[in-house]
Parts: structure tokens; C-alpha cells; sequence
């Protein structure tokens, strides 16, 4: 079986096992290696990359589902790391270890693609499929503040 | 004559009182079967009042995640999507998630929330086109036998015991319950 999908805005197709998870794919196929394996039955979002505007668990994502579909990976989400959630979280300097942020980022992403004025309340329940296990999240939420800010800017 | 007329008048309607009440019983005890099922774990960790997050295990925690039912039942935000970790199968690793076509809880308008409730209020929840999303009995039938989600609690992935009954058990319970008038227990 055949399967074609759009990554990063290039048109991809494979003939991988149906079975095969999404995150092997990405980065043993394409070597999009930015997303991160974590625990492997998505309990830690490390793995997150947006699938039509939904932030979904890629280590346990089969590519058949993928067909017809439209994958955004952390290197998709801008080509100079200047997506409003990448700078916040330079300016922030969020990262500690940095295994998690670009599940981080990548859900982030698609929570503010949806909710241009997040609270705190949303920010948390909207991140917490991601764990981070340096413990940064005051520094994620306060990203995702000023991630939010900016994009409200720049579209006034 | 006319006494014979008349007894026999009196056996018949003492015959179908006692036809009625053995019927009536008999789908008592049917739906006992029923809400045993209805109220395990593979069914009543979704099966939860609005404003509940779905939960897990054999001991209905919350789920992780604070995962919310939003109003279409299949998650409340981009990020917590039902589907973005629930696949159409179970994910075959010990705690992996779960998964089946369509993976999602009862929508926000008619949540059919069996958790918490007796026996009683189940039944009569379930009979009530307002609280079960509009199903007639033929639906309900039909929603027990072949719906994807219910199937999935019969293949339910490692680690999560099965209902009480099989599907087998559990349908013909259901339709001897409905045949029965479909009673409620108090």
C-alpha cells in the first residue's frame, strides 16, 4: 500500500509497512530528526508533530492514517526559526536539557493557531500531554505568553 | 354454564398477570446483566458526567493529561484531540492507548453517563431519547451489537480486564430486555 501525504509543504509518498509509526518515517526515511522519540506509547509529547491542526503523538501515529494528510515537523514550522513560538522561546530561553521543546513547540504551536489569548488555565490543560523533565514549565507557559502577544501584534 | 364461563374468564386473566409479571422478571433480571456491563470499566470509563474527564484503568482514575470531553466528545483543543494519540487499533505495548474507528466519548449534548449511577438510573437514562441520544430500542440493538466502541471493550488492549459478560451474553441480555417492555429496576 501506497501512501502520500504533505510534509512540511512537500509532497511525500511511501511505501513503508501501513504499520510503520509516523516518527520512524520521519526521521529514519526523510531524516527530519528534530522530532524526538521519548516513551514510545505517547505518554511524553516528545514525539508531537501537527497533523492538520492537531498536535498529534507521531510515535504511535501508523502512516496509513497519514494519506491525504498535511504533516507539520519542527523543521517545517518556519525555515529560520522565526515562528513567533520559536523566538519566544530563545527570548525566554526556555530549553534545559531540550529533548522535549520541540514537542513543546509543536504543541504550543497548535494550541495558539487556535487560541490567539490562551490563559494560564488553557496553557496548562493544552500542554499537558507534554512532559518536561527538567521541570520548565513557568518558562514554557511564559513563552507561550509572549508567543501569543507577538502574534496579536503582528496581526493588528 | 355461566359459572363455568366466568371461571374459566378468571384463569385466563390470572394467567396473563402472572405472564406479564413472569415476563417483566424476566427482563429485571436481563437488565441486571445489562447494567452489569453498562458499569464496568471498559464502558463507564467514558460513560461519565459532563464536566468528568474520561478515566482509566481498572480503577476509573481521571486520565492522564487533563483530557477534557469538549463538545464533540473527541477532545476540547487542538492539542488533546482524542485522536492525536488513539489510534484505530490498540496500541499492542503494555499501557500504550487504547484505540477503534471513531475513538471518542458520548458528545457533550447527551453524555449517557452511566458512572456513579444505580442500576435504576441507568436504565431508565438509557430508554430516554433526551439523555440517549435520541436512540430508539431498534438503535440501542443495533449500537450494542455493532458499534465500534462498544466491540472494543471485548478487545480491549493488554491490561484491562473484560465486562462481566461476553458480547454475546451481553446483546441477547439487551434484546430480552427490550422484548420485555424494557422494565427498570427502583
Amino acid at each position: 500500500m501506497s501512501v502520500q501525504l504533505t510534509v512540511n509543504g512537500n509532497p511525500v509518498r511511501t511505501d513503508l509497512d501501513p504499520e510503520t509509526p509516523l516518527l520512524w518515517f520521519l526521521r529514519d526515511e526523510l531524516g527530519l530528526t528534530g522530532t524526538k522519540f521519548g516513551c514510545g506509547i505517547a505518554h511524553c509529547g516528545a514525539c508531537a508533530v501537527i497533523v492538520e491542526g492537531n498536535s498529534v503523538r507521531s510515535c504511535v501515529t501508523p502512516v496509513a492514517r497519514l494519506d491525504g494528510k498535511r504533516v507539520t515537523t519542527i523543521e517545517g514550522l518556519s525555515s529560520d526559526n522565526s515562528h513567533p513560538v520559536q523566538r519566544a522561546w530563545i527570548t525566554e530561553q526556555v530549553a534545559q536539557c531540550g529533548y522535549c521543546q520541540s514537542g513543546q513547540i509543536m504543541s504550543a504551536a497548535a494550541l495558539l493557531a487556535a487560541n490567539k489569548n490562551p490563559t494560564d488555565e488553557e496553557i496548562n490543560r493544552a500542554m499537558s500531554g507534554n512532559i518536561c523533565r527538567c521541570g520548565t514549565y513557568v518558562r514554557i507557559r511564559r513563552a507561550i505568553h509572549r508567543a501569543a502577544s507577538d502574534m496579536r501584534e503582528t496581526a493588528r | 354454564m355461566r359459572i363455568t364461563v366466568w371461571i374459566l374468564a378468571g384463569l385466563i386473566a390470572i394467567s396473563n398477570l402472572f405472564a406479564q409479571d413472569t415476563q417483566k422478571d424476566g427482563g429485571l433480571r436481563a437488565f441486571r446483566d445489562v447494567a452489569s456491563v453498562l458499569t464496568s470499566p471498559r464502558c463507564v470509563n467514558c460513560h461519565v458526567p459532563v464536566g468528568s474527564p474520561p478515566l482509566q484503568g481498572d480503577d476509573s482514575h481521571p486520565h492522564n493529561m487533563q483530557v477534557a470531553r469538549g463538545t464533540d466528545g473527541k477532545g476540547d483543543n487542538p492539542t488533546m484531540r482524542c485522536s492525536n494519540c488513539h489510534q484505530d487499533t490498540n496500541v499492542s505495548t503494555l499501557h500504550g492507548p487504547p484505540g477503534a474507528p471513531g475513538w471518542s466519548m458520548p458528545p457533550a449534548a447527551a453524555p449517557m453517563a452511566w458512572y456513579g449511577h444505580s442500576a435504576g438510573q441507568v436504565c431508565r437514562a438509557l430508554k430516554d431519547p433526551q439523555t440517549n441520544g435520541n436512540r430508539s430500542f431498534s438503535d440501542l440493538i443495533r449500537h450494542v451489537t455493532s458499534e465500534n466502541l462498544v466491540n472494543w471493550g471485548w478487545n480491549p488492549g493488554p491490561g484491562r480486564t473484560l465486562p462481566p459478560l461476553s458480547h454475546q451474553q451481553f446483546v441477547d441480555a439487551f434484546k430480552v430486555w427490550v422484548a420485555a417492555g424494557a422494565p427498570c429496576p427502583e
